[in-house]
């Protein structure tokens, strides 16, 4: 037992000097990605660290198009003119729809600034993401994957990690009909669609999100939010007539959203 | 001769079918093998090329080195030449066509040639004979007035272009390009590697031209000549003009690596050459005082390499078009030709997004409990799952495009926003209205943030 445990400090102390001396690998982010909702930004110590490698799970194949609109609210919120870089197979349009740029509009996004890139396969588009993310001057690069993904091991995800840092680079990983497994992201999220704030005549109002942090290298996972997509102030809210609910419990990883709506 | 006196006198004949595309497309590769003696290659269907060897034929000797050169080839493609020089095009075709009798020069040759040089319809061509005008020297020798009232005003030009009296331009077979940068080698050369750094050289060589000018290429050619006469030639494309060694050069690395079968020296290569098919202007590049590079320019440039690497469709941006039909107001154009940035459609404040995130192109049938004729949806399956629907908008009633139809007609679509109790938003409409179609089918069309 002492063995081990000191065993463990000598590692630890290891650990402690490699990150000293290489303070580059373990600097805090410069810039974030912020989602314009306070508290949420505040959780996360300013947003979504740009240079880094994020992951987005839908939590169902459903909540495809949840899951790939925040990403891209979260990419394309701070405005200019950097382009945002799309990567998907060519079998992604027949499968999970093709991106619609008039929705992407309706949304308070530039279409003009997507460059959109198809791959033949998921060999094909680990290999782009490697050549995106190590073009500094895109607003982010969004992945966009269906299903398993084998081809994108540790190694591989290491290797995003690295030039997404070096490039200040920020990777959006969708993840659609997937499940988490251990890889170098920095925050790992399930995202889902949330009931939305009814309007009159019982139309569907803004779109609304559920997210879960489900991991985070640099603090406490478990986290849940609800957030609202406010077009005209460019900024997640808070739903608006719920507002008292929020944040939510963690939910408990026992009940699974997805397990329930698949 | 029929084909049955044919085999009746040769027994072991071959016989093969007429093929016209495939002479077509192997006199069209011929025609790129003598870009190696000049860029100025004609076609003369279906089985000759002329070829503009001015200012050209003494890199190769002189005329009689190129002829020899050519024969040489030729002969190892297991075909017969026949050749002619001339001072006109129209002269060396009809000298290389027409058997003429010897003469001490070409004007003399051309002279000397009979009247059906001239190609006119058979008939003219037999009143010039019975006239006694057997040759192209009697035929010039005469007044071109009366030949003119005689046989028309087509005769009377093809003699004067057949002496040099009227010009016979010559339509090449690709416009020359702007700019062109190439060596010879003495020997062969067998490595792909020192090839490409020939290339790399020849690439600033073409840089050097293109920065005195002002200009930046779009495009770039290289074309590899091997010593047994097969031309290969690489091309890339840029979505900006540029003029960098370096960049240019990754791009043809990575076409390269993207070949199916790789470029293969073979016997080695006699010639490289660059040619530059595209070019815009560009003004010298500033750096950025605090240092670095422009940083969208890094953005384009690694658009230009996915796409050389991907597929130059691959790699797009997207643009508005002016319809209503939710599927075609987008166009996916290839981002190197992509037109500059368009405003898109503004969105009122206040609404919710009316078009979703992902469209289904084709639309995914679904079926649907609604109300008849035109009650919005209560619960659909997609998917084999059923899902029950809390709130709706709708109908969004878009018609087709009638006036482009030849029928004038076309079914309406009546769209409705909904979302389902898991909260999850959809585009789903009904294609036709009762009254268009007895039982109008159902579309899930997209899905909403």
């Amino acid at each position: 037992m002492r063995e081990s445990s000191s065993s463990l400090a000598g590692l630890r102390r290891r650990v402690a000097r490699i990150a000293a001396s290489g303070a580059s690998s373990v600097r805090q982010a410069e810039r974030w990605l912020a989602s314009g909702h306070e508290r949420f930004d505040a959780a996360l110590g300013g947003g979504l660290a740009a240079g880094r490698v994020h992951e987005f799970f839908a939590a169902d194949t459903l909540d495809a198009a949840s899951a790939a609109a925040f990403a891209a609210l979260l990419a394309l919120r701070g405005g200019g003119e950097a382009p945002l870089l799309w990567l998907r197979t060519a079998d992604a349009g027949r499968k999970a729809g093709h991106l619609y740029a008039p929705g992407l509009a309706e949304l308070g996004g530039d279409p003009n600034r997507l460059l959109l890139v198809e791959t033949g396969d998921a060999k094909a588009l680990l290999a782009a993401a490697n050549d995106a993310v190590r073009c500094a001057g895109s607003a982010a690069v969004v992945v966009e994957s269906h299903g398993r993904l084998p081809a994108f091991d540790l190694t591989a995800g290491r290797r995003l990690a690295l030039g997404a840092r070096e490039a200040g680079t920020t990777l959006l990983l969708l993840r659609i009909a997937a499940a988490p497994v251990p890889s170098v992201a920095e925050t790992r999220w399930q995202v889902a669609a949330a009931p939305s704030r009814e309007l009159e005549a019982r139309a569907p109002g803004a779109p609304a999100f559920d997210l879960e942090l489900l991991r985070w290298r640099a603090g406490p996972a478990g986290a849940c939010w609800r957030l609202e997509w406010n077009r005209d102030e460019q900024a997640f809210r808070d739903p608006a007539l719920s507002g008292a609910l929020l944040p939510l419990a963690p939910r408990r990883a026992l009940e699974p959203r997805g397990a329930a709506a698949a | 001769m029929a084909l049955a006196d044919a085999r009746a006198r040769v027994p072991a004949l071959t016989v093969v079918p007429h093929d016209p595309a495939a002479d077509g497309a192997w006199l069209d590769r011929l025609a790129q093998g003598c870009a190696r003696y000049t860029p100025l290659v004609a076609l003369d269907a279906p089985d000759g090329l002329v070829l503009d060897i001015a200012g050209a034929a003494h890199l190769f000797g002189g005329e009689a080195g190129l002829i020899a050169d050519a024969a040489m080839r030729c002969d190892r493609l297991g075909m017969t030449m026949r050749h002619a020089f001339g001072p006109t095009a129209d002269a060396a075709r009809a000298l290389a066509r027409y058997p003429a009798p010897p003469a001490p020069d070409e004007a003399a040759a051309i002279r000397r040639l009979s009247v059906a040089a001239l190609e006119l319809d058979e008939e003219a061509t037999r009143a010039l004979v019975r006239a006694g005008l057997k040759t192209i020297g009697d035929l010039a020798s005469r007044p071109m007035a009366s030949l003119a009232a005689r046989f028309g005003a087509d005769a009377a030009i093809a003699l004067r272009r057949m002496i040099g009296d009227a010009p016979s331009p010559l339509d090449p077979r690709v416009a020359p390009p702007p700019v062109v940068a190439e060596r010879r080698f003495a020997e062969p050369l067998a490595s792909s590697a020192h090839a490409m750094e020939i290339l790399a050289d020849l690439m600033g060589e073409a840089a050097a031209d293109m920065a005195e000018r002002g200009k930046g290429g779009r495009g770039f050619r290289a074309t590899f000549f091997r010593s047994d006469g097969l031309a290969r030639t690489i091309a890339v494309e840029t979505g900006q003009p540029v003029r960098d060694v370096a960049l240019v050069m990754r791009l043809f690395a990575e076409c390269i690596d993207t070949l199916r079968d790789p470029i293969d020296p073979g016997f080695g290569f006699d010639m490289i050459r660059l040619t530059v098919p595209r070019l815009e202007a560009l003004g010298a590049s500033q750096l950025k005082l605090e240092g670095g590079t422009v940083r969208t320019a890094a953005v384009d440039e690694l658009a230009d390499r996915l796409a050389t690497r991907l597929g130059r469709g691959r790699v797009r941006k997207i643009r508005p078009a002016d319809t209503h039909i939710p599927e075609q107001t987008q166009l996916e154009l290839p981002a190197a030709d992509a037109p500059p940035p368009e405003r898109w459609p503004a969105v009122e404040a206040g609404e919710p997004p009316l078009r979703p995130f992902y469209l289904f192109d084709p639309p995914q049938p679904i079926e649907v409990i609604a109300e008849v004729p035109d009650g919005p949806p209560q619960r659909f399956r997609w998917r084999r799952a059923l899902h029950a629907v809390r709130l709706y908008e709708g109908p969004e009633r878009i018609a087709a495009e009638w006036w482009r139809r030849r029928d004038n007609k076309g079914l309406t679509r009546d769209y409705y926003r909904v979302e389902d109790v898991q909260g999850r938003r959809y585009w789903l409409f009904r294609h036709g209205l009762y009254d268009e179609k007895a039982d109008p089918r159902w579309y899930i069309h997209g899905l909403f943030a």
